[in-house]
């Protein structure tokens, strides 16, 4: 099932043209820069903004085509915008509740009382909205548009106008929800930090027209896409909490190829978490090393080798399991070792972040 | 209080309620429009509605009885559909201070609506609430205090007004003749003591309202802070 969308037009002098098919499962993160048009494609995909011409399925749902518009209030969607539009006039239980009450009782997937307790706002509930913080505003909204039901979430950066520590906790939240309640989002944002994090696939915004889009690790792995660039380059991979090792203060995870051993984390044995690892904390032996101070030594397969942009670098693909790992080495440690696809080969993983 | 100041106090209260009521139901359409929409028409419209603020009263006044007159355009449509002629009546009255006080209800629904914003509307659309329900459920909750200072703006105009009831009403005792017209009445027969307890009377009426209205404003706005 997908979203199918081909949005294309100028709005104030800016033109764009977007094309693709978005799976609705998971979180499709929408990722490009500041005035890349990622929020003109999203009010569009809402109905909020009327593009002309512009063609919009979801899934066996067409709205909008040649023939019709489908108005914002009759898609089932969810909008979560840059900055918490709650209703000034009603307390936060009013909010929760405009949503919910516009739904037949039987359409309804959650309950008041299950929305409080996703986004923590039992405390809140007699709150004005005047009355709250950035981020509690936010973890409202977000409740509130969960309490409608929708058959989609559509996020417009919501972290962007709050603090570090509200972030942070909205964040948390959110991997909860992707986890919990299977619905569908579209979440823009300018922060590869957020896309790594929450992404299960990638939606790449340049200049108002799509650059790539697909899963998020082959997407952030293509050493011809921008993330390259970034300093956080490199991959992610999905990792259950398995164990502690108290004596040596280290946490043992569990990936789809094996195990990692990150410093030790106070989370419970089950937990899911990401980790991201940086090309360059990668590199490659072709024998298993016996005597090394590195942890974490994984047998790997190389994918494909493709230049960097500095001349004494290669960037390498390697399939660890269903999972891709980048790392980033030497032109002349791929040539001495001889690397080419289908090499099996041992990654070493100097160090590995978790995703919090 | 005589007898004959009290009916034109009568008149002149159901002729602010009547005018009250009507304004802001005819106006909140248009105070939408102006507030919300994107029309180039609105600079003009805007204008146009304002200006009863500027113009004499009496200018207002002889144009609306030259077209509200037996021989005028409308009187004597009116007329010709066997309707009586409103000048000089309590209906003409009703329509001279509609448009007298017609500024007075527009502007501040206008700037009520446009101070909600679009955003807050857009979110209630994607909560699944219709033009209509975003209208009655989020729009006008959010602009009761531009209705509550509408209401008292135009009531208490519509009270004090003279010019244009003066000209189109002719200050018929019993039938058009308001309390201001009675006061004007009075000391032009140097009564003055009559026309103090009249004039006592609107003033004590005026200053009423406005507590009323800076005091439910006030209580609203502590209860937005607080809660």
């Amino acid at each position: 099932m997908t979203l199918a969308l081909r949005v294309a037009g100028t709005r104030a002098r800016f033109h764009f043209d977007f094309r693709c098919e978005l799976p609705t499962r998971g979180i499709t993160a929408v990722f490009g820069r500041s005035g890349a048009g990622k929020t003109t494609l999203l009010r569009a995909i809402a109905g909020l903004e009327r593009i002309p011409g512009a063609e919009l399925r979801f899934e066996d749902t067409v709205w909008q085509d040649a023939h019709g518009f489908v108005a914002p209030h009759q898609r089932a969607i969810g909008y979560v915008f840059q900055e918490p539009s709650l209703f000034p006039h009603l307390d936060v239980r009013g909010n929760l509740e405009f949503g919910l009450r516009r739904r037949r009782p039987e359409a309804r997937r959650l309950t008041l009382e299950e929305g409080v307790a996703l986004l923590d706002l039992e405390s809140l509930l007699t709150r004005r909205p005047q009355a709250l913080s950035g981020g509690e505003r936010q973890r409202v909204a977000i409740a509130r548009a969960l309490l409608a039901s929708p058959r989609l979430l559509l996020l417009d950066e919501p972290l962007s106008s709050l603090d570090i520590g509200a972030r942070t906790t909205i964040l948390g939240h959110l991997e909860r929800l992707r986890e919990r309640l299977g619905i569908p989002m579209i979440y823009v944002t300018h922060e590869l930090r957020e896309v790594m994090r929450l992404g299960d696939h990638l939606l790449l915004i340049e200049a108002g027209e799509v650059r790539a889009a697909g899963a998020l690790q082959a997407l952030l792995t293509r050493p011809d896409l921008p993330f390259a660039g970034f300093e956080e380059s490199g991959s992610v991979l999905d990792a259950i909490h398995e164990s502690q090792d108290r004596e040596f203060q280290l946490s043992q995870l569990r990936i789809a190829a094996g195990r990692l051993a990150v410093s030790l984390r106070e989370l419970p044995a089950g937990a899911r978490l990401r980790v991201r690892i940086e090309a360059r904390d990668v590199s490659i032996a072709l024998d298993p090393p016996l005597r090394t101070s590195i942890l974490n030594v994984l047998p790997a397969r190389v994918l494909d080798l493709q230049p960097d942009r500095d001349p004494a670098r290669m960037w390498v693909r390697l399939a660890l399991g269903p999972d891709v790992l980048l790392a980033s080495i030497t032109r002349r440690s791929a040539v001495g070792l001889g690397l080419a696809p289908g090499t099996p080969v041992y990654a070493q993983i100097k160090s590995a972040a978790l995703m919090e | 209080m005589p007898g004959a100041d009290l009916i034109a106090l009568g008149i002149s209260l159901r002729l602010a309620l009547i005018t009250t009521a009507l304004l802001i139901v005819l106006c909140t359409p248009l105070a939408w429009w102006l507030g919300m929409g994107q029309s180039r028409l609105r600079v003009g419209i805007d204008a146009l509605v304002s200006l009863p603020l500027v113009l004499p009263p009496t200018v207002l006044g002889f144009y609306l009885l030259v077209l509200l007159g037996p021989r005028g355009v409308l009187g004597a449509g009116l007329k010709a559909l066997g309707l009586p002629s409103p000048a000089f009546s309590f209906s003409g009255l009703v329509i001279g201070s509609l448009v007298y006080s017609l500024p007075f209800v527009v502007q501040p629904l206008r700037d009520a609506f446009a101070s909600i914003g679009p955003r807050t509307l857009e979110a209630a659309a994607t909560l699944g609430a219709s033009p209509r329900d975003r209208f009655f459920a989020v729009a006008i909750p959010l602009a009761r205090r531009g209705y509550l200072t509408a209401a008292v703006l135009a009531f208490a105009h519509t009270l004090g007004e003279f010019g244009v009831v003066f000209m189109i009403g002719g200050n018929i005792p019993g039938r058009t003749r308001t309390a201001s017209m009675a006061i004007f009445d009075h000391a032009e027969q140097l009564d003055y003591a009559a026309a103090d307890r009249l004039s006592l009377t609107l003033l004590g009426l005026c200053l009423l309202l406005l507590l009323g209205v800076y005091g439910a404003n006030r209580q609203w706005r502590v209860a937005a802070l607080s809660a």
